[in-house]
């Protein structure tokens, strides 16, 4: 059974239709890379698997339970569904500790030294242990993104969604980034990455699914989607020449 | 005119200071008071549920239209009368001016407060909500934890603000025959003939306290801004 199952699944913003039968699945332990042109819908995707989003057809099936069924309780699927977004998204009236603290104490009821001891652990592995005390606002774009990073690992999850997390950085700090996810990739992470790195998703990544207009065009093997460009859709290909040639 | 006569004001000073005590726990109460059920107004708002989004928007509509006068007139006035229909009681029931003057208040305040915790929280950008639900919390934590204290640090200046007019407005409950500064200065004021000294000292009391006030508004302005 697939870690996350996405099942025929299309979206509407009234007459607009923003997603149209989307189907693929991340495997436990799986890294997939989701790309494609801006507008294509990836991101809208991402947000429907832990509901942030709302769709209208289909069906999203995380580690056995529906997002879409009425019983489903949404606060603890997402609990265990760590997200990182394109604009970070910390909370910038807690301190990074506090960042790390919230859900832990909140969602999982840890106690405040034990959330205290796992925030400084992912703190730590984010290279980051000494800002501890900082606001978001007072760190960098790249350091914010680990500090992100980190608050989903602290909720032990069990997949993490990544929603362009590079997009709004700096070049230099997209590097630092990156690194912290290949680590977790490394570590068996199982992970759902919308991006336009490239380089990430052909080294890093199992398989690679492009959209285009809200639809799943291409969904592979990485090893297929780069090595044989010749059996790429005319889309792909086009967007592949576009990024590439950079 | 016969020129100013202060002595009545220096006899008179701990009935004024009371009348001043009253003014100031009128208008603290009624900023708390008014702020708390503006936030149950404010989320009501934007709620997205259509009856209670509505019955709040014509409430908060309803009480901005109407002349604050004319507010406390209708809860003094009319609602014993109203509740007496209701209850079926024999006389009205006696609410008496304090009561009455710090429930008109709460509820009148209540509607403006309201608007400005809208505000407040639509300033707030959206992700910060979906990153509060992504990490698990409900609703009811993802506003209390994260988007109220960020929407109410926005808005405390203007807040405050608001509490200064109010602070100026509480001085109609002198109407109801209240003593709060206003109305222990008229008390004075007829007792002794000394209506323009007694109402240069309260229009001076008034001006320094919201000036005052005002500047410090100010200064918090500037020390409270969240870096983003």
């Amino acid at each position: 059974m697939p870690m996350i199952d996405i099942r025929g699944v299309s979206k509407w913003y009234n007459e607009f239709q923003v997603l149209t039968d989307c189907s693929t699945h991340v495997e436990k332990g799986e890294v997939v890379v989701v790309c494609g042109p801006s507008g294509s819908g990836k991101s809208t995707l991402i947000k429907c698997v832990n509901a942030l989003e709302p769709f209208q057809k289909g069906d999203i099936v995380v580690d056995g339970i529906s997002v879409s069924a009425r019983g489903t309780d949404l606060p603890k699927l997402r609990s265990r569904v760590g997200m990182v977004f394109q604009h970070f998204e910390l909370f910038p009236h807690l301190s990074v500790l506090e960042n790390l603290r919230l859900a832990q104490v909140k969602v999982l009821g840890r106690s405040k030294s034990e959330a205290t001891d796992k925030g400084m652990h992912y703190l730590d592995r984010v290279g980051l242990a000494s800002q501890r005390d900082k606001f978001p606002g007072q760190l960098s774009g790249g350091q914010q993104q680990r500090v992100a990073i980190a608050r989903a690992l602290c909720m032990d999850p069990i997949a993490m969604l990544f929603d362009e997390p590079t997009s709004a950085l700096d070049p230099e700090m997209v590097g630092e980034v990156l690194e912290v996810m290949v680590g977790l990739a490394k570590e068996g992470m199982t992970m759902m990455v919308v991006t336009h790195e490239m380089g990430f998703a052909r080294s890093v990544s199992d398989r690679v699914v492009f959209m285009d207009a809200g639809r799943i065009v291409e969904d592979c093997a990485t090893k297929e989607f780069f090595g044989n460009i010749e059996a790429r859709s005319e889309r792909a290909r086009q967007f592949l020449g576009k990024i590439l040639a950079h | 005119m016969g020129g100013f006569d202060w002595s009545s004001i220096a006899n008179s000073l701990p009935f004024l200071m009371n009348g001043l005590s009253y003014t100031v726990q009128l208008t603290v109460v009624a900023a708390i008071g008014g702020t708390l059920w503006g936030i149950l107004l404010a989320l009501a708002r934007l709620s997205g549920i259509a009856p209670l989004a509505w019955a709040a928007a014509a409430y908060v509509n309803l009480m901005r239209s109407v002349p604050l006068l004319l507010v406390i007139f209708w809860f003094y006035f009319l609602v014993p009368v109203m509740l007496q229909s209701i209850t079926g009681a024999a006389y009205p029931p006696k609410i008496g001016p304090d009561r009455s003057a710090y429930v008109t208040f709460i509820l009148f305040e209540g509607a403006y407060f309201c608007e400005i915790v809208r505000a407040g929280i639509q300033s707030i950008p959206k992700g910060q909500l979906g990153a509060a639900y992504a990490i698990g919390l409900n609703y009811s934590q993802a506003m209390r934890l994260i988007i109220l204290p960020q929407a109410l640090r926005n808005m405390l200046p203007v807040l405050l603000t608001q509490t200064i007019v109010l602070f100026q407005d509480v001085s109609l409950v002198a109407l109801l025959n209240v003593t709060d500064l206003v109305g222990a200065a008229v008390k004075i004021a007829q007792r002794d003939s000394r209506l323009i000294e007694m109402y240069t000292l309260v229009a001076v009391v008034y001006f320094v306290l919201s000036y005052a006030l005002s500047l410090g508004v100010k200064a918090l302005n500037r020390r409270i801004a969240i870096i983003r």
